[in-house]
């Protein structure tokens, strides 16, 4: 087992949600560890929107969703969190002391008194594209990303998208696979302008093949994969091929996280509405994740939520302490912890 | 008030009133159209608002811009009178507008 990371407090997800309960906790001297899938934080408004402008925040009447998780990061700057990135929790477990130690899909191992979930829609993972029977192949002849090159040596290989993946790709798997045909929908790419020439310049060297047009369908047997149908411009064609990587963007699933044991709710999790704590006492859901009677997936809700939920994860981590309401207009101690007084 | 028709996969169709400024995807959620998701909510991020617009309305309705276009890449069975509906403004111009749900979203 690698090294354990020690914290008072593990918060799954560095969405805005996330982010905001790192400043609850750590007025009552919690200190926090983060851990989010993608490399940093914000959660979706990072990911989906990081330009769109916000209207319902209190107080700014209008602020870009990347601006908002600059200003978050900023504001608990003093409570000095740790982030780990590019990771998925996986297993849970509780030692004999009440400690939840919490696993994530490289193996390291974190150990806090309290774990809240501030998971939003779930993490990001790749889209499953729209491509009928397709998860009959998933994980033998088709993936989502490339783990190991080898995976693909001596393969015809589709590579479907018009994104840097599919471009990246298509670009460093020609020299190990068999052959490479890449297809997107239209001639026109998101990625960087540098891989498309390249790409278009390997073509014009016959070492891969580009064609427009959408996979319609996939053919094999036992998960092996043997062709592809691509609807094009001209009619439908048949690509032999024996590995595929459809890169068809991300989507929010809600992942081995289901496997906790918690109670669930449409793939949410219920939480009563005094300490957002879910049916396992110590493990609390606060933001999109959560639910119950008249929840509103609103970043402000979930910032009321972290506040309220604060309170009761300072009885864990610090039992029989009194816990003093405060404000930080006033409070010299809150003050300190800030920085300012 | 715009009319605007929506037709589910199903054949069933859905006559609505929507006001100008609205989008035809808050319009199709307000009326629980089926097939049309929305995941997003509108940010124009996840394409599962995807729609067809009817031959007689493309010229009408305009083409997508390109982050649209870039979005339009996730959906399924993209066509030439393919848009996201929540990148589609309700305007006078548009009453009488018919749109089409794909048999599902990507």
């Amino acid at each position: 087992m690698s090294a354990v990371t020690k914290t008072d407090v593990l918060i799954v997800g560095a969405g805005p949600v996330g982010l905001f309960a790192v400043f609850e906790l750590g007025l009552f001297d919690m200190k926090c560890h983060l851990i989010d899938i993608l490399d940093r934080p914000g959660g979706q408004c990072a990911e989906l929107y990081p330009e769109k402008p916000i209207y319902d925040i209190p107080a700014l009447p209008s602020v870009g969703a990347q601006e908002l998780v600059d200003r978050l990061m900023e504001q608990i700057a003093p409570f000095k969190p740790e982030f780990t990135f590019n990771r998925m929790v996986s297993g849970l477990e509780r030692l004999e002391d009440g400690t939840f130690r919490v696993t994530t899909d490289e193996n390291e191992v974190f150990e806090a008194k309290v774990v809240v979930i501030a998971a939003g829609g779930g993490s990001f993972q790749p889209k499953r594209p729209p491509i009928p029977g397709i998860e009959a192949f998933e994980g033998k002849s088709v993936f989502y990303s490339v783990r190991r090159m080898e995976e693909f040596r001596g393969h015809d290989l589709v590579i479907v998208g018009g994104g840097d993946s599919a471009l990246d790709w298509t670009i460093n798997l020609q020299p190990v696979a068999k052959s490479v045909t890449l297809v997107h929908r239209r001639p026109e790419f998101r990625a960087a302008p540098d891989s498309v020439n390249k790409m278009y310049a390997m073509q014009e060297m016959k070492q891969l093949e580009f064609l427009v047009g959408q996979v319609a369908g996939v053919k094999g047997s036992d998960g092996h994969l043997e062709s592809a149908t691509i609807k094009g411009p001209d009619g439908d064609i048949e690509v032999a091929c024996t590995r595929m990587l459809p890169f068809f963007g991300l989507t929010m699933k809600l992942g081995p996280i289901a496997e906790w044991g918690l109670n669930l709710h449409e793939n949410l999790i219920p939480v009563d509405t005094e300490k957002f704590e879910t049916s396992v006492p110590g493990i609390f859901a606060v933001g999109d994740i959560n639910w119950y009677p008249g929840k509103l997936k609103l970043i402000l809700s979930g910032f009321h939520e972290v506040a309220l939920m604060a309170q009761a994860a300072k009885k864990i981590v610090s039992p029989g302490e009194r816990i003093v309401f405060q404000y930080t207009t006033s409070s010299t101690s809150l003050q300190k912890k800030l920085g300012v007084a | 008030m715009t009319k605007l028709t929506y037709i589910a996969f199903d054949g069933t169709r859905f006559d609505v009133e929507a006001e100008n400024g609205s989008t035809v995807m808050e319009n199709a959620i307000r009326n629980a159209v089926p097939g049309i998701e929305a995941e997003c909510g509108g940010a124009c991020a996840c394409a599962t608002c995807h729609v067809y617009v009817d031959e007689a309305w493309t010229e009408k309705v305009g083409e997508p811009e390109a982050m649209e276009e870039d979005m339009l890449d996730f959906a399924y069975d993209v066509r030439p009178n393919s848009r996201l509906s929540c990148q589609i403004k309700v305007r006078d111009e548009l009453d009488g507008l018919v749109v089409s749900v794909p048999e599902r979203q990507g």
